[in-house]
């Protein structure tokens, strides 16, 4: 289990995460939710180590991650960054095939290539394995990427707005591999998410966060509602059940 | 294909110069010939090779670590430096041995790109095309102190043919400190999978347990190793380190351990190329081996620039 003591993070003078401690729940989806610039990103960057937190501390089952050795932990939980600027000539399966790196090394054995295959697959990839990263449109290397986190098969899997660039059909299609590899292979997700519609459907709990602050934090049910919503956004933002899911629509509310 | 290629210009090269020597030749070991071939011809020969194949594997490291395609030993200040710790070394140490001095120069490239470096991580504006200029302007200021300190020490023309860049002074027990890059690019191919994953970014390569800063490290040493035999051996060869990786880098990609043995074939293919060039223009003179690769490196960088903005920038 993740766990979050207490963490702050500011920039300059300006706080962007203020005492942040909650639990994330192992085996599960956990959407983070809240307005631009609440400090999603910033949070989920002090999880994964990308960023030293000033105060608090993350544990993953009990231990500090700032203690762990970078390989073992890297072999435990990954993490896609919202915004991922890459101008290397790789194939995608070349792409994909790094995210064995932390078992491989590079030198990939018959297991790890079963990985890579089936990460391709996931992401309906294969047929364009061999194409250069930088020949793809910016969903296809979206998904590139999001194969790569796959094929490092870690209980852990931390993605920051993973559905930028995709079409619906890919967007669905991501949402379920994510419950798929939750519900069948046991897995921890834990996904930044703007469409709250997708965060509604698809998760088990919801992280709302504002002005670098945890405003709200349980089983999506209890948050997907007008009046929890409006505490988030600041906007009234009506639910609709449609098909047994909440879907909120909001596209022409007046405050 | 390559190999071949680097086959065929290394048997040309070989057999043209200013006095000919015909295969023939050899059979007499005790000829004239002979000697020429085995204390000058053969030493070039390897010279051209090692140092076209440590330019190309240097520049090739430079650009998966400050991940721009236009970043390479001569547009990052390395050789520069470089040069810088020599002439300081001459004035300031002159009772310095050979040995000295070669450190001298090397710790100097190592800082020098070091600097580099850390001026990148700071800059936001990261375009292709800015930060080489950024590079340049940042190696005229090394390169205007090194001028200055030479001047003033009445050494301008030492230092200036010193580093003329040219092979007619590469005879057996002048370039054996090349042999230096053997290992360097040895490593560098065993290190080949960790600069692919730290060309992916420092978050990418954290993601995967690279131990980012390690890996840097290590490649800007290897860069100034290469850097500082090659311009101690034969002097500055500009644009092999920039446009050779970028040629591979379009038919292979940048996945480096597919890379660094095309990069070793084409880069010493292109300076025996230029090498031969520079000998038969004007025979049986010859003209520094620098001023013909920045000829045809010039022109093909500019071929690339225009052509290859938008893939470099992406
Ligand atoms: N490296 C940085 N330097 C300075 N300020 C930063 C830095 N990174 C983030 N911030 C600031 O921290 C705040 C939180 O940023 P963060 O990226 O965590 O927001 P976010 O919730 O992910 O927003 P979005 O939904 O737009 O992605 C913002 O106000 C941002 O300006
Ligand atoms: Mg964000």
């Amino acid at each position: 289990m993740i766990e979050l003591k207490g963490l702050s993070k500011s920039f300059g003078k300006k706080t962007v995460v203020e005492n942040v401690t909650l639990k994330i729940q192992s085996g599960a989806i956990t959407s983070f939710i809240g307005p631009n610039g609440a400090g999603k990103s910033t949070l989920l960057s002090m999880v994964s180590r990308l960023l030293d937190a000033d105060t608090g501390e993350v544990l993953l089952d009990q231990s500090d991650v700032k203690k762990m050795k970078s390989d073992a932990f890297s072999k435990r939980v990954a993490i896609l960054k919202q915004a991922n600027h890459l101008n290397v000539r790789l194939t995608v399966r070349e792409l994909v095939s790094f995210g064995r790196y932390p078992y491989s090394k590079g030198r990939l054995n018959e297991e790890d290539n079963q990985f890579v295959d089936k990460a391709l697959a996931y992401l309906n990839l294969t047929d364009m394995q061999d194409k250069f990263l930088d020949e793809l449109s910016g969903g296809q290397k979206q998904r590139a990427f999001i194969s790569m986190v796959i094929a490092q098969d870690t209980e852990y899997i931390l993605l920051d707005e993973p559905l930028n660039n995709l079409d619906m059909k890919h967007s669905v299609q991501i949402m379920k591999i994510l419950r798929k590899l939750v519900d069948e292979l046991g897995k921890t997700v834990v996904i930044v998410l703007h469409d709250i519609n997708f965060a509604s459907v698809y998760s088990d709990r919801i992280v709302a966060l504002k002005d670098g602050r945890l405003v709200k934090d349980g089983p999506t049910n209890e948050i997907i509602n007008s009046e929890s919503l409006r505490e988030v956004y600041d906007m009234h933002i009506p639910v609709q059940v449609q098909d047994g899911c909440r879907i909120c629509v909001y596209f022409n509310s007046h405050n | 294909m390559l190999v071949v290629t680097v086959i065929i210009l290394s048997v040309i090269s070989l057999f043209i110069g200013a006095i000919d020597i015909k295969p023939s030749d050899l059979l007499d070991w005790e000829s004239l010939e002979t000697q020429i071939f085995l204390i000058s011809r053969l030493p070039r020969l390897f010279a051209i090779i090692l140092a076209g194949a440590g330019m190309g594997i240097a520049g090739l490291i430079m650009q998966s670590l400050s991940r721009n395609k236009f970043v390479s030993p001569t547009t990052a200040g390395t050789l520069d430096a470089a040069k810088l710790g020599i002439i300081i070394s001459m004035l300031f140490f002159s009772g310095m041995s050979y040995i000295g001095q070669i450190m001298f120069s090397f710790a100097f490239a190592l800082i020098g790109s070091f600097i580099f470096m850390q001026l990148l991580e700071r800059i936001k504006f990261k375009d292709a095309i800015f930060v080489p200029l950024i590079g340049i302007m940042y190696g005229n200021i090394i390169g205007a102190f090194s001028t200055f300190l030479a001047y003033e020490a009445n050494i301008l023309q030492n230092v200036d043919s010193f580093f003329q860049g040219s092979f007619t002074l590469v005879v057996s027990g002048r370039y054996e400190l090349l042999y230096v890059a053997v290992p360097a690019i040895i490593i560098a191919y065993i290190y080949a999978n960790k600069f692919t994953v730290a060309g992916l970014g420092e978050d990418f390569a954290k993601n995967l347990g690279l131990s980012y800063r390690t890996v840097l490290n290590i490649g800007l040493i290897i860069v100034a190793v290469i850097s500082t035999t090659v311009v101690l051996t034969v002097g500055i060869i500009p644009f092999l380190g920039l446009i050779v990786p970028n040629l591979v880098s379009l038919y292979l990609g940048d996945n480096l351990r597919k890379t660094i043995p095309h990069t070793i074939f084409m880069g010493a293919a292109f300076l025996l190329f230029c090498d031969i060039i520079s000998r038969l223009i004007v025979h049986p003179y010859e003209i520094p081996v620098n001023t013909t690769v920045a000829v045809i490196g010039s022109a093909i960088f500019l071929i690339m620039l225009f052509r290859g903005k938008a893939y470099a920038q992406k």
